[in-house]
Parts: structure tokens; sequence; C-alpha cells
């Protein structure tokens, strides 16, 4: 049988499509798992603050730095924003115009009476279902290598401020975790003092790609202070091609995979084995976009050597997978599923009914809708809803059901 | 239920389609002298795969002694890339450049004169 049936053209997706549109099929998903019933907030999602460098610099403190900024934004042809050293040349992700909403977003936002980041943040969320989302930058996720240890400090302080005084404002289902410049600890000290109660700010960020040991005493005060606000602190990772260990990796695809992971390896080592768990036993620590399958490599490993060599680490009180499962969260994007065994393990391992939040990743090549952890068939249903949204509300001290729209 | 959807003259200038028809989703792409036909769902994470771009397999030669000096296109192989996460399907077979037991699912297509029909 024939039916002349009205079809519908769908548009190839563009770097103009509408995130709606290239979101379409999660939306469609939400709508049959019944999303609306359930609380989704997304651990780790990011905007293109260099887009908007322009406008961050006009807050930076420093009168000189300041002048300087805006006079290189109006002045200058063809720079990247100043003052930022990630590594605007080589930028990948897009792996050659495969995955075109990692590569730009010209969609249309006019008309819109809150800021295009905003704007952009809110199709996304519309689109997946989700209540409360966390904003990360991506350029400044290499400020931690800067090799001018006070621009951490100047840009990180103006790109809280714009995102406190004037973005997140926009929309009070933004929220961030201010920007820790940890390459100063007196610096992100004040900077933790500073933002701790301003409204959105539900914790605090430290960027892994750095040469800094997170057991050093110059940290111990702002760990005490983070302690006492009752709010996390997270280590986000990135890539980093200067990095001398990875130095002999030559595509983006080996970069990625590794450079991700053995930041928060690092740190994450030196975080258990020198008790910083055992020093600050409220002290929350969030471990973001490593994805998950190193924890329990990184559980066996530690308390394997631990157990013969316990005199270099008598801080400890327990076994480190131990702190790594009760003192530790962990943001679950890019979540590996090759193996649904090897996962399921992993998720029991970490106890993930407890400890994992949803995190998406949007808008970058590697994102998670809420449907690869709601499609997993070895978790309950509680055990989904604790992680896509519970458990990040309970940690962030959040309301348990969604916000009124 | 079998459905006219385009044009196959159509189909070959702009090198693929998609449709939608009711709540299905198709993708129809000009391959060799015919049209085949996939269902616009990849089936890593549930993109709308056949509305990404097409591009060539790339492959990477080596010489007599397994040396490698970079990658090249290979000018008969097309791919359809998912544009939510890049995977690379076989516009042929439709199985994945990666791991060929992930397939896309395919949708029956006819062709008369210049009438392209799928079965939905």
């Amino acid at each position: 049988m024939t039916e002349q049936r009205i079809t519908r053209p769908l548009e190839k997706i563009t770097v103009r499509t509408d995130t709606r549109d290239i979101l379409a099929h999660a939306k469609r998903d939400a709508v049959r798992r019944k999303f609306d019933d359930w609380l989704i907030f997304d651990m780790d999602s990011h905007h293109q603050e260099s887009v908007s460098w322009n406008e961050i610099v006009q807050f930076i403190e420093d009168p000189v730095v300041r002048e300087q900024a805006m006079n290189y934004h109006n002045e200058r042809v063809g720079a990247p924003p100043y003052g930022l050293n990630a590594n605007f040349g080589m930028r990948y992700q897009d792996v050659g115009g495969r995955i075109l909403h990692q590569a730009d977003r010209r969609e249309d936002v006019s008309g819109e009476t809150v800021h295009r980041d905003v704007v952009l943040a809110r199709r996304a969320m519309e689109a997946m279902s989700v209540d409360y989302t966390i904003l990360f930058p991506v350029s400044m996720l290499l400020l931690g290598t800067h090799p001018q240890a006070h621009m951490e400090v100047q840009l990180g302080d103006a790109y809280n401020r714009w995102l406190t005084e004037y973005l997140i404002p926009q929309d009070s289902r933004l929220k961030t975790l201010i920007y820790l410049p940890f390459n100063s600890p007196d610096a992100a000290y004040r900077t933790a003092e500073k933002f701790a109660d301003k409204p959105g700010v539900i914790g605090f960020c430290v960027t892994s790609i750095r040469h800094a040991g997170v057991h050093e005493n110059a940290y111990m005060p702002l760990y005490r202070l983070i302690e006492e606000t009752g709010k996390p602190i997270a280590f986000h990772a990135a890539y980093h091609w200067t990095d001398p260990s990875l130095k002999t990796i030559p595509t983006f695809l080996g970069m990625h995979s590794l450079s991700f992971v053995w930041c928060n390896m690092v740190h994450m080592t030196n975080w258990i084995l020198q008790g910083i768990p055992e020093r600050f036993p409220a002290l929350k620590s969030i471990w973001v976009e490593s994805g998950l399958a190193w924890i329990p490599f990184l559980m066996q490993r530690l308390d394997d050597q631990y157990m013969m060599r316990q005199s270099e680490a008598p801080l400890l009180k327990r076994m480190p997978s131990d702190y790594m499962r009760e003192n530790c969260w962990y943001s679950s994007q890019p979540m590996e599923r090759g193996n649904l065994e090897a996962l399921e393990l992993t998720m029991k391992m970490i106890n993930a009914e407890t400890q994992l939040l949803y995190s998406s990743d949007w808008p970058h090549f590697d994102f998670d809708t809420p449907g690869s952890i709601f499609n997993l068939p070895f978790v309950s249903e509680q055990a989904k809803r604790n992680i896509l949204g519970l458990n990040a509300a309970r940690l962030f001290g959040l309301p348990e059901t969604r916000p009124e729209p | 239920m079998k459905v006219h959807v385009g044009q196959a003259d159509e189909i070959r200038a702009e090198g693929h389609i998609v449709v939608a028809i009711g709540e299905k989703e198709v993708g129809l792409f000009a391959v060799g002298d015919g049209i085949v036909g996939w269902m616009n769902i990849c089936p890593h994470q549930g993109g709308p795969v056949c509305q990404g771009r097409l591009f060539r397999r790339v492959v990477e030669p080596l010489d007599a002694e397994r040396r490698s000096f970079g990658r090249q296109f290979d000018e008969t192989d097309r791919h359809i890339v998912c544009p939510w996460h890049g995977l690379e399907f076989d516009l042929r077979t439709g199985r994945n450049a990666a791991n060929g037991e992930l397939r896309l699912r395919g949708v029956p297509v006819t062709v008369e004169g210049e009438d392209v029909y799928v079965e939905v």
C-alpha cells in the first residue's frame, strides 16, 4: 500500500542550527521518559567565555591591566582574547568540522532579553530537561599554566565578578563554582572569602591543569575556609599540549584520552595520600570531567601500594579507596560505557548511588545526555534519580524538588 | 507502509536529504547509482546521525617498511558523521567506522522513475 503522506524535511545541522534543533532527539527522549517528573542537575556544562572576553576585561580590578586589556580589545585586530594563554589555534575538538556544535554556535539569539550565554544555556537545558546547571568556562581551564601568576589572579577575579554580578543573576537556575587562582594561595583564599556568599555560588573550582601540589601547607587555610562554608571544592580537568609527560602524543584523540584524566589522577593521589580528607573531614571534593574508568584503577593502585608503604602516608586511618568512595564525589561525563560490566563494577566501587553526579559537558564533543544515566540497565530507578539530580541537590544544599517554571 | 519521500535527482544533487514521516525520521543518501536509506537515529546515543555531514573515509597508508607518512582520504568510501559525537558510518553498509558491530538501522528504499519511496 502506498500512502501519499506529507513528509517534513529536516535540516542538516550547521553552526547556525538552533541548540533546540540540534538536541531535538534529547528533547523527544526526555518527553518519553517523563523527565518533567525528575530533578535533573547538570554538574558540568560550559559557556565559551572568550567570546565575551571584551566584556569580562572591564571587570579587571587593577586599573592598569584593565586599561591595557580594554585598549587591546578596542584596537588590536586578529588577536586572541587579552591575557588568555589557551591554545586557540589547537582546538581540534570538532574533529575537522564533524561535530559543529563544538566548532561554533552562530544560532540566532536576536530578540532575546538576556545575554547570549544565558540564551544558549537555557536552550540546552530545555532540550535536555535540565533544572539547574553549573556553567564552567573553557579557555580559562588552562589559566593555571599561565606564566604570569598575577594574571591568573586578575583574570580569574574579573571572570568571577562578571559571572556573579552580571551573567548568572539573569537566571536563578544557573550556578557557578568560583574560579580559584590556585597558583597564588593567598589570593585564592581572598577569592573564596570574597565570593563564598554571593548568590548562585555553590562551591569553588580549581582548574586541574597546573603544577601545584594540592597538599602544600600554603593551601591549608583555604581548605579550612572552604570546609567552613560547607560548599564543595571541585577539580575540573582539561587537556594540556605542553605537558612534558604527554609530549610524544601526536593526536587530539590521544591527548584528550589521557590529559583529561592524568591531571586529576595526580591531584587525587596527593589529595588522598597526603591526608587532606583526614585533615578536613567535612571538606567535600568533586572530580570533574575525567570520566569514571580511572577511579577503580587508582583505588586499587593506591590501596595496593599503601599496604606496603604505610610509613609514607601516616595521616591515613583508612584505605585510600575508602576516602575516594566516602569523601569524594564524581561527575559522570564522559562516561565510558564500552564495557557495561566494568561500568557496573565502577559504579559499585565509587558508591555511585550517593557519590555520582550527572554532567552533560554540553556543548562539547563528548557530551552526555541524561539518557546516558537513564538507560543503564543495572541501576535502580532511585539510584538514577540520585545520580541525575538528588545527589547534587544534597551536596550543594539545593531543594530536592524541581524549581518552579 | 510505502511513503513517497522525494525525487532521486534532488537527492543526487544534495548528496543526501532527511525527512520526518510522522515520528520516524529517515535519511536518504545517493550512493553510486542508487539511493540508500538509514534511520536518523545514532546507535551510540540517539543523535540525529543523518543530519550530519558527509566525509570521505580517512586512511593511513603504510609503505613497504610499515612506515606512516600521514593520513589521506579514500575517494571511494563515504561516511555520514553523527553531528552529536562524530561517530562515522559507512554509507553503503551502515557500519560504524570504528566498531563494525555498531550499525545504523536500514530503511527499504524503492525508486520508481524519479520518485523515491521508503517502507516505514
